[in-house]
C-alpha cells in the first residue's frame, strides 16, 4: 500500500482575506509552499472555534484553488457556507487570524493525458473546486464546459473570473431565479453526445452525483465525482465517512471518503446502498 | 530536560512511554504515520479486529456533541487473517510497539482470535475488547455481565498461555465496575483498559428520528473525561496492583496527568487524534514536563498519587 496522504502537513497559517461572495465566504489562507502540493479535489481540515471551543472536530473544505502570488507567497482558497456552528465561526474570522490546518488531504481529480473534451458539473457551492480544476484542464488543452445548478439563485457559486477557463457555462435553478429553470442533470446526456465528452467531473450533493452516474453509466463515459460525507477526522482513522464502493472483483466494501475519496469513480459507488446496512 | 524515567510496564511488558492510541481511534496506525513516527509513542493499540471481515454499521456513523462525539462504526475491519498479514508487519517495520485489540461475538470467537495471535511475533500485548457498544445485540456486551466477562478472559488466557499480557477493556455503563474488574483479573487479565465509550443518542430534530444509522452510539471526547477519571480512581483503589490504561477524553498533558494520578499506568488517546493528528506527541511532551515540574523522577511515582492518605503532603 502506498503511503497515505503523503503530502499532508499540519500548519498554523494566517487568513489573507475573507470576502462575502453572494451567500458564501471566499476565504484565502497563506499556506506558503504547501500550495504547490495541493491538487484539484484535495481538501483541507480546519480547526474551528479556538482553543477553548467545545467543537472538537475539524471541518473539511474542498480546496477550491491554490495560487502562488508575489505578495503572499502560496495561498489556498476555500469557499464556505455559514451553515453550522463551526462554519459560522470560520466565516466570522478576518484577515490575520491564524488557523490550524491539515492539508492537502484525500484523492485528487485525475487529469486526462490527452486534450479531450470534458464536462464539469457543480451543485450549490460544490462548484467551488471545479474552477481550480477547470484551469488545470484548460492548461492541458481540454475543451471545458461547465454546468452549475442549485435550488435558487443565491445558492449558485459562480465567480466572474471562473469563466476564464471554460468554453461555456450554463446555470440551472429549480425555481428559475437564475439561468434556465430545471435541474443541472437535464442537459448532461445531450452535451456528452454533442461534444463527445470523455470525462464528467462533478461535485455537489449526493443525490446529484447519483443522478449523474445513472446518465454516465448508460453512455460509458468516465465520471469522477467528489463525494461529501460527514467526517470526524479527515485523515482515515475514524471510519465514519464511509461509502459502499465496488472494487475490481465486484466486491462491495465500505471505503473512507476521506482517504479513498473524496474523488471517486462514480460508476463504482453503490449509490442505492448509501446509508444502508451492507 | 532533567532526568525522568517515563517508562511504564503492563504485565511483563515494558514501554518507553506511557502514551498509546486508543483502539478504534487510529485504525492500524498507518494513517497517523504521516504525522509522526509511530515508534515515538508508547504503543499503538490497533482497532479491535474480529475473526471475519466486517462492513460495520450504516451511515451516518458520527454526530458531534458538545466537547465530544458519538460514533457508531460497528467494528468495521478486515478480519484477523488480513490484519495479521498486512497490518502487524507494517507496524513492526515502523518499530512501533503493538497492542492488538480483539473483539468477538462469542466466547469462542475471542479464543479463536487469541489462537491466531499466539504464533505472531512482535506483539507487546493483547487488548480484549469486551465492551464495544456498537454490536447488534446489546445484551451481548460482555463487559456488562461479570460472568460473561470472566469467561471471555478465561478463554483467551487459556489459549494464549502465560506469556502475552492481556488487557481487558471495560465499559463504564455498569453499576459496579469494580466487581467486573476483579472478575476479569481473577480470570487472568494482567491489565485493564478503562473506559470504552459511553452509550448515547442524538435525535435529529428535522427528521425527528435518531441521527445515527445505528441509532445509539458511543460517546467519546472530553465530555466523558470525568467519568473515566472516576472509573480509573475507583478501580485503582480496589485493585492497586493491576495496571490500568486510562482513556476517555484525554486531550492534553494535564488530562493525561489526571489519569496517572487517579491510578493509570498509561494513557490512551483516541478522539483527540481526530481533531489533531499530532495530539499524542503533544500530550506526551506536556505530560513529561508536568511530571518534571512537580518533582517526580519517574512516571511510576505518580501512578495513583491522588490516593495518598489525607495527612500526607506533596512528597516527591
Amino acid at each position: 500500500m502506498s503511503q497515505i496522504n503523503k503530502n499532508a502537513q499540519q500548519l498554523l497559517v494566517p487568513i489573507v482575506s475573507n470576502k462575502k461572495v453572494g451567500q458564501y465566504h471566499q476565504i484565502i489562507i497563506n499556506v506558503g509552499d504547501l500550495a504547490s502540493l495541493c491538487r484539484p479535489g484535495n481538501f483541507v481540515a480546519i480547526n474551528v472555534g479556538g482553543d477553548s471551543s467545545s467543537m472538537i472536530l475539524r471541518r473539511a473544505f474542498a480546496i477550491s484553488r491554490v495560487s502562488v502570488n508575489a505578495t503572499f507567497g502560496g495561498t489556498m482558497e476555500i469557499i464556505a457556507a455559514a451553515h453550522g456552528q463551526g462554519s459560522k465561526w470560520l466565516c466570522a474570522q478576518g484577515e490575520g487570524v491564524v488557523l490550524d490546518i491539515v492539508a492537502p488531504l484525500g484523492t485528487a481529480f485525475g487529469i486526462p493525458t490527452e486534450p479531450v473534451p470534458v464536462l464539469l458539473v457543480g451543485g450549490g457551492y460544490g462548484s467551488a473546486p471545479l474552477f481550480g480544476l477547470a484551469e488545470v484542464l484548460n492548461a492541458r488543452g481540454c475543451r471545458v464546459d461547465m454546468l452549475l445548478g442549485a435550488s435558487t439563485a443565491s445558492k449558485i457559486y459562480a465567480p466572474m473570473e471562473g469563466k476564464r477557463a471554460v468554453n461555456s457555462m450554463r446555470i440551472y435553478t429549480e425555481d428559475g431565479s437564475m439561468g434556465q429553470t430545471g435541474r443541472v442533470t437535464d442537459p448532461i446526456s445531450e452535451i456528452i453526445k454533442d461534444l463527445d465528452v470523455a470525462v464528467v467531473y462533478s461535485c455537489g450533493p449526493m443525490a446529484m452525483l447519483s443522478a449523474i452516474t445513472k446518465i454516465t453509466d448508460s453512455l460509458s463515459v468516465v465520471h469522477q465525482c467528489a463525494v461529501e460525507e460527514a467526517m470526524a477526522c479527515g485523515i482515515g482513522v475514524c471510519m465514519t465517512c464511509v461509502l459502499p464502493v465496488e472494487n475490481e472483483d465486484g466486491k462491495i466494501s465500505m471505503l473512507r471518503s476521506c482517504i479513498d475519496g473524496p474523488v471517486m469513480d462514480g460508476s463504482r459507488v453503490q449509490w442505492s446502498l448509501v446509508g444502508k446496512q451492507l | 530536560m532533567s532526568s525522568l524515567d517515563f517508562s511504564t510496564t503492563i504485565g511483563n511488558t515494558w514501554f518507553p512511554a506511557p502514551t498509546f492510541t486508543a483502539s478504534g481511534c487510529a485504525s492500524s496506525g498507518r494513517e497517523l504515520a504521516q504525522f509522526f513516527p509511530l515508534r515515538e509513542m508508547g504503543g499503538v493499540v490497533t482497532k479491535s479486529v474480529m475473526s471475519k471481515e466486517r462492513a460495520g454499521r450504516s451511515t451516518p456513523r458520527m454526530a458531534e456533541t458538545p466537547s465530544g462525539m458519538l460514533n457508531s462504526i460497528g467494528l468495521q475491519g478486515p478480519g484477523i487473517d488480513a490484519f495479521i498479514a498486512k497490518d502487524i508487519p507494517y507496524l513492526i517495520e515502523q518499530k512501533a510497539r503493538v497492542i492488538v485489540s480483539i473483539a468477538g461475538e462469542t466466547v469462542e470467537e475471542y479464543s479463536t482470535l487469541a489462537r491466531k495471535l499466539r504464533s505472531v511475533s512482535g506483539i507487546s500485548a493483547i487488548e480484549v475488547n469486551i465492551s464495544c457498544p456498537n454490536v447488534e445485540n446489546r445484551g451481548l456486551v460482555f463487559a456488562c455481565d461479570p460472568e460473561a466477562s470472566r469467561r471471555v478472559i478465561d478463554g483467551v488466557r487459556r489459549t494464549i498461555g502465560g506469556e502475552l499480557p492481556i488487557i481487558a477493556k471495560l465499559s463504564p455503563d455498569v453499576t459496579d465496575l469494580v466487581t467486573i474488574a476483579r472478575g476479569v483479573v481473577d480470570a487472568g487479565a494482567d491489565g485493564l483498559a478503562l473506559i470504552n465509550t459511553v452509550l448515547g443518542m442524538v435525535i435529529n430534530v428535522d427528521t425527528m428520528r435518531p441521527h445515527l444509522g445505528g441509532k445509539t452510539g458511543g460517546l467519546s471526547g472530553p465530555a466523558i473525561r470525568p467519568i473515566a477519571v472516576r472509573a480509573v480512581y475507583q478501580v485503582h483503589a480496589a485493585l492497586p496492583q493491576v495496571p490500568i490504561l486510562g482513556m476517555g477524553g484525554v486531550a492534553s498533558g494535564k488530562d493525561a496527568l489526571e489519569m496517572i494520578l487517579a491510578g493509570a499506568s498509561g494513557v490512551s488517546i483516541g478522539t483527540a487524534s481526530f481533531g489533531n493528528p499530532t495530539a499524542i506527541m503533544k500530550i506526551q511532551n506536556e505530560l513529561k514536563q508536568l511530571l518534571i515540574d512537580r518533582g517526580f523522577t519517574s512516571l511510576k511515582q505518580a501512578i495513583g498519587y491522588a490516593h495518598r492518605p489525607e495527612t500526607e503532603q506533596v512528597n516527591v
